[in-house]
């Protein structure tokens, strides 16, 4: 690694963050035009974003700064490791267990920002962010055991190339579409959205961790949610619809998967938290489970 | 030498002129509102938000907290609790900050005026950007207070939180006049 890297590295952070602000925008006119409404322009999450940073904002104590800053500090640095298509900026690094190890530490530094705040609703939005991490995480990182198990390899562009060489047929969502159906769900939990938003919830807990964040702080929310939502969605068109031969093709992916799960999300009511873990620990699990079970044993629709 | 010093004053009181400029654009075309729900004017921001009026293409939208919000907007009359209730959730809110005033509630009291417990007029307890007449405002009129609004931020006009700031003392004097204590201590604020 030299300093070529680096500056490849913040300049994959800049495309990220241009990709998904405007990704977001115009997802929001897509839901305004699924609730037949206008809508607001699609750069309106750009103008959010830096009106947020242009204000003034309260502190409420130090570990309530720190950890604003270490939750997008390392959601920033988990996004250095993701490949663009054919584009590495940390070549060799790309590995599933640095991503989500890396992850973690942005979402205990939002987790300790919250509570450091002092308000209840925080607390009770941080446990609830925790608990459904806790319930998501776990069938989805049986069926990627079950993957690596499968290729022998854990780094995002290895599994990209494996299925780049079969075409569509070869895309992991087509071969394992058990496995793949899990994933997805997943993606909604760690996304955020409905039917696994019970953490943000406005109109119960006034927008949990959120809820004494405002001015330049909550900008910095606004990014590192941005990041997180890259990083996020990036992982499953690694690992499940073949990466990108090219940085459009990749795009092309991550748009519509974003939409995807952003229309399912706006159709759907809210589970609440226990509801959200015993679901996961049932169905998802369960599914997770069998396809693992199928790789391992059958070696079912491995190549 | 004391030439220069004023001329760099100069040069850092335009560059922030210039900043505030840009920033205004922001914050004209991104107002995020919380509203207070004093009295009937909250029935008539449902159908502002949703599918008929939608201000989502103003590029609004509500907010949890009054800390997340730029513009509060008081929807009715204000009694005395309220009115308390009311400041609190001003003085949370990060600058630059802006107060619509809905309906004759806001203004004179409405068809309350003459109780005991009815603050008459609001901004003489917090600033008041923009009032909207009407016993409720319709949608149209809220939309066109909206339009008005953003329209003020560009061009810099609506400077009531930094009105009071420089003229906190009156507003305090005034707030103690009519609820002897601002701060109570209260189940709420343990």
């Amino acid at each position: 690694m030299n300093l070529m890297n680096l500056i490849y590295a913040f300049g994959l952070l800049l495309f990220a963050f241009v990709l998904q602000t405007s990704i977001t925008g115009i997802n929001r006119k897509v839901i305004a035009r699924l609730q037949r409404r206008r809508g607001p322009r699609w750069f309106q999450q750009f103008i959010d974003i830096f009106k947020a940073l242009s204000k003034s904002s309260t502190s409420h104590g130090w570990i309530f700064d720190f950890g604003v800053v270490m939750a997008l500090g390392g959601i920033m640095a988990t996004a250095m490791f993701i490949p663009i298509g054919p584009l590495q900026a940390l070549p060799g690094l790309d590995n599933i267990f640095i991503i989500a190890y890396v992850l973690a530490v942005g979402m205990l530094g939002m987790a300790m920002s919250a509570s450091g705040s002092g308000n209840p609703w925080a607390s009770i939005g941080v446990s609830r962010a925790l608990t459904n991490m806790l319930a998501y995480d776990i069938p989805f990182m049986v069926v990627i055991f079950g993957l690596i198990f499968a290729y022998d390899t854990s780094s995002l562009s290895g599994f990209a190339a494996i299925q780049q060489e079969g075409g569509i047929l070869g895309w992991n969502i087509i071969r394992f579409p058990l496995g793949g159906l899990v994933a997805m769900i997943s993606l909604q939990g760690m996304l955020g959205k409905k039917p696994f938003d019970s953490f943000i919830a406005p109109a119960e807990i006034a927008s949990g961790p959120m809820v004494e964040y405002g001015g330049r702080h909550l900008g910095m929310l606004f990014l590192l949610h941005e990041f997180q939502t890259f990083v996020e969605v990036s992982l499953i068109v690694h690992i499940f619809f073949g990466g990108g031969a090219t940085v459009l093709e990749y795009v092309v992916k991550y748009a519509l998967i974003y939409t995807f799960m952003n229309i399912v999300s706006n159709i759907l009511p809210r589970f609440k938290i226990d509801q959200a873990v015993t679901f996961f620990y049932k169905v998802p699990l369960a599914l997770a489970m069998i396809q693992s079970l199928l790789i391992i044993v059958t070696g079912l629709g491995v190549a | 030498m004391f030439n220069i010093v004023e001329d760099t004053q100069k040069t850092r009181e335009d560059t922030r002129k210039t900043w505030e400029k840009i920033a205004d654009y922001f914050r004209a075309n991104s107002i995020w509102m919380k509203w207070y729900c004093t009295g009937c004017g909250a029935m008539e921001m449902p159908p502002t938000m949703t599918s008929r009026f939608d201000m989502e293409q103003l590029g609004m939208g509500p907010m949890a907290t009054p800390r997340q919000a730029d513009v509060l907007l008081i929807t009715g009359y204000l009694s005395a609790k309220t009115l308390r209730r009311v400041i609190y959730s001003y003085e949370q809110m990060q600058d630059p900050k802006y107060v619509i005033g809905f309906g004759s509630c806001t203004l004179n009291g409405g068809i309350y005026f003459d109780s005991y417990a009815t603050m008459t007029r609001l901004d003489h307890y917090i600033p008041v950007d923009l009032y909207i007449a009407g016993c409720m405002p319709r949608p149209e009129a809220i939309m066109n207070a909206f339009d008005t609004l953003i329209a003020m931020i560009k061009k810099g006009e609506a400077k009531g939180w930094k009105h009071y700031q420089d003229n906190y003392e009156w507003y305090n004097a005034n707030q103690i006049h009519s609820l002897k204590e601002v701060r109570v201590k209260d189940e709420f604020h343990e």
